[in-house]
């Protein structure tokens, strides 16, 4: 199927399956204030709220028409908002759900509770940790004084109530470094006591805090319709999934600060096609199904 | 009808044998094989004649596909450099011992397989009605994405294999999408058997026997998967003389996965000892 353009080089990418749904579920409040974030969450950034339970409620029996197959929570810091374990219970009932947490926040009894959902529920609850590498003086400049040990004990924490995070990194590095580097981790987590360690590695986004931090994109960092041609629109989130934020349907979890990235504020009405004109859709069309778990990654067809 | 379903063999030949065996003896009808003849084990041409004598019939999996396209390796793209470095050599393997001719039939082979009997509109596919290589992991498949699935492909039972652990799950409208299990390597159990699946219709499937699964709603379907032992230990030797890798001799020896262990959801995950 060729892309459908808007203008000669503008590819719009058309939803072709709803299989995941996202919640920014904490908005964009964090506890931490990572200088990489591409969405610039920090205690003190307001611009999108928590999602209450009813919202994901509603969004969740909507879903289902729609055959949505997996549900992700952001933020932000998910378990800042006070409803999170309670959301958590509720979307187990629906399908498998997955949290992306800085691990710096857990209690135990939220584990605990956790715990038990997670045994009763035949769906999957995953855990994704994020980590910006395997020392502190790697992740610590970019997450914040402390950041490593707070995380790596939130690692043990989960390993201990028995979940299998995954420890998510974004690359601060060069690719070229990503063995060494994951080696290096997966030694690191077994130190831990964390036998059977998994890891995935981000890509950076140019964009929000990141783009202060670096360089953000430049001109020519965009995708054609040229390049689109013979390209698996599969491996692009906003090919098979939308996110649910406190102001609406938005096309993916990256770009929820563009105005333009706004669909509608029902799943209808967010069902649209998508110009792929922002600089971040370059760094998902590079590298493919960035945001998904490894069960779910499609390696790309030919 | 009663009919008997094989997911990935893998290069499994003794299982592949057993397999079909067993089903003969149980006076199946038909017998079909939902992809990826090729990976992990020894002597990849050895399954083609069994498949044709018995008259399996087949559709193709991911690495069939690669094989079958001459292509440079499974396209499984693992982070973890072992991962890979196993799969290479599995892949190259593989490739280097399944003959040209062979290689064109798998390149050939449908994607997908429809059929009917007694009523009940089968939809057979490796991963997905919509992608060879889309892992329907138990514990990451909500029932409604698989309603939806069957109502989008118009079918009342949608069966996959890929994944390597059988399992169904009972849909909207007495309808079912089925797991076959595969017959290459064992299911992370612990146990060194291997499983395939026999889904009986019509009047068949009045006749259950006591270790029939789990019955339908829909009236007239009876989904039973098979255990299969066969001669695991012959197959670790000829695995060692042909030089595959260790930890995958180590699996067909103990029933736990020792590498790609990362596209494991989980609760999969949990489940197994790695």
């Amino acid at each position: 199927m060729s892309p459908m353009t808007i203008s000669q080089d503008v590819p719009m990418v058309e939803l072709s399956a709803l299989d995941e749904l996202w919640f920014q579920v904490a908005g964009t409040r964090c506890n931490l204030e990572c200088t990489h974030c591409f969405i610039s969450c920090s205690p003190h950034n307001d611009k999108f709220g928590f999602l209450s339970i009813e919202t994901v409620e509603r969004m969740l029996e909507e879903s289902v028409e729609w055959g949505v197959r997996e549900y992700y929570f952001t933020g932000g810091e998910p378990f800042l908002n006070p409803n999170m374990v309670m959301i958590l219970q509720r979307t187990l009932k629906y399908g498998p759900a997955t949290v992306l947490t800085n691990g710096t926040v857990l209690k135990t009894e939220w584990l605990t509770r956790l715990r038990s959902v997670d045994e009763s529920s035949l769906y999957s609850l995953e855990f994704r940790v994020s980590i910006d590498g395997p020392t502190p003086e790697m992740n610590n400049p970019i997450r914040g004084p402390q950041t490593f040990q707070r995380a790596m004990q939130g690692i043990e924490r989960l390993v201990q109530f028995g979940f299998l995070p995954i420890v998510t990194m974004t690359r601060i590095w060069d690719e070229s470094e990503d063995d060494v580097i994951l080696t290096q981790f997966r030694q690191v987590l077994l130190d831990y006591g964390y036998s059977r360690p998994r890891l995935k590695i981000l890509p950076r986004l140019k964009i929000g805090a990141e783009a202060r931090r670096t360089e953000g994109y430049g001109r020519h960092d965009r995708v054609t319709s040229k390049m689109m041609e013979g390209y698996d629109q599969s491996q692009l989130i906003c090919n098979h999934s939308r996110t649910v934020t406190d102001q609406g349907i938005s096309v993916c979890p990256i770009l929820i600060d563009s105005p333009d990235a706004r669909l509608g504020n029902t799943l209808k009405e967010a069902a649209t096609s998508f110009p792929l004109r922002h600089g971040a859709c370059f760094t998902c069309y590079q590298y493919g199904a960035i945001c998904t778990n490894p069960s779910a990654k499609r390696v790309e067809s030919s | 009808m009663q009919l008997a379903f094989f997911g990935g063999i893998y290069n499994n030949y003794l299982a592949l044998e057993a397999a079909i065996r067993d089903a003969q003896r149980r006076r199946t009808e038909e017998m079909f094989c939902l992809g990826d003849l090729g990976a992990f084990g020894p002597h990849p041409d050895r399954v083609f004649d069994l498949v044709r004598t018995a008259n399996v019939m087949c559709i193709q999996g991911n690495y069939d596909h690669s094989i079958g396209n001459d292509l440079q390796d499974c396209r499984c793209g693992y982070t973890d450099q072992r991962d890979n470095h196993f799969a290479q050599i599995s892949y190259d393997y593989t490739y280097q011992n399944t003959s040209p001719d062979n290689r064109v039939w798998m390149r050939d082979l449908p994607k997908n397989l429809r059929f009917e009997y007694d009523g009940v509109r089968f939809l057979l596919s490796h991963g997905t009605p919509r992608q060879t290589n889309e892992f329907l992991w138990e514990s990451t498949t909500s029932t409604h994405f698989l309603d939806k699935l069957a109502d989008d492909y118009q079918s009342d039972l949608i069966l996959g294999t890929h994944t390597g652990i059988h399992w169904q799950r009972a849909l909207q409208h007495g309808r079912r999408f089925v797991n076959v299990g595969v017959l290459g390597r064992p299911e992370n159990d612990g146990n060194t058997n291997v499983w395939y699946t026999i889904i009986r219709t019509g009047n068949d499937a009045q006749q259950k026997t006591e270790t029939s699964f789990v019955g339908s709603t829909l009236a007239n379907v009876d989904v039973e998967f098979v255990p299969v032992n066969y001669d695991h230990e012959r197959l670790a030797r000829e695995m060692l003389k042909e030089k595959l890798p260790d930890e995958f001799i180590k699996t067909i020896l103990t029933g736990w996965w020792t590498t790609c262990l990362e596209v494991l959801p989980a609760k999969e995950r949990q489940r197994g000892k790695y």
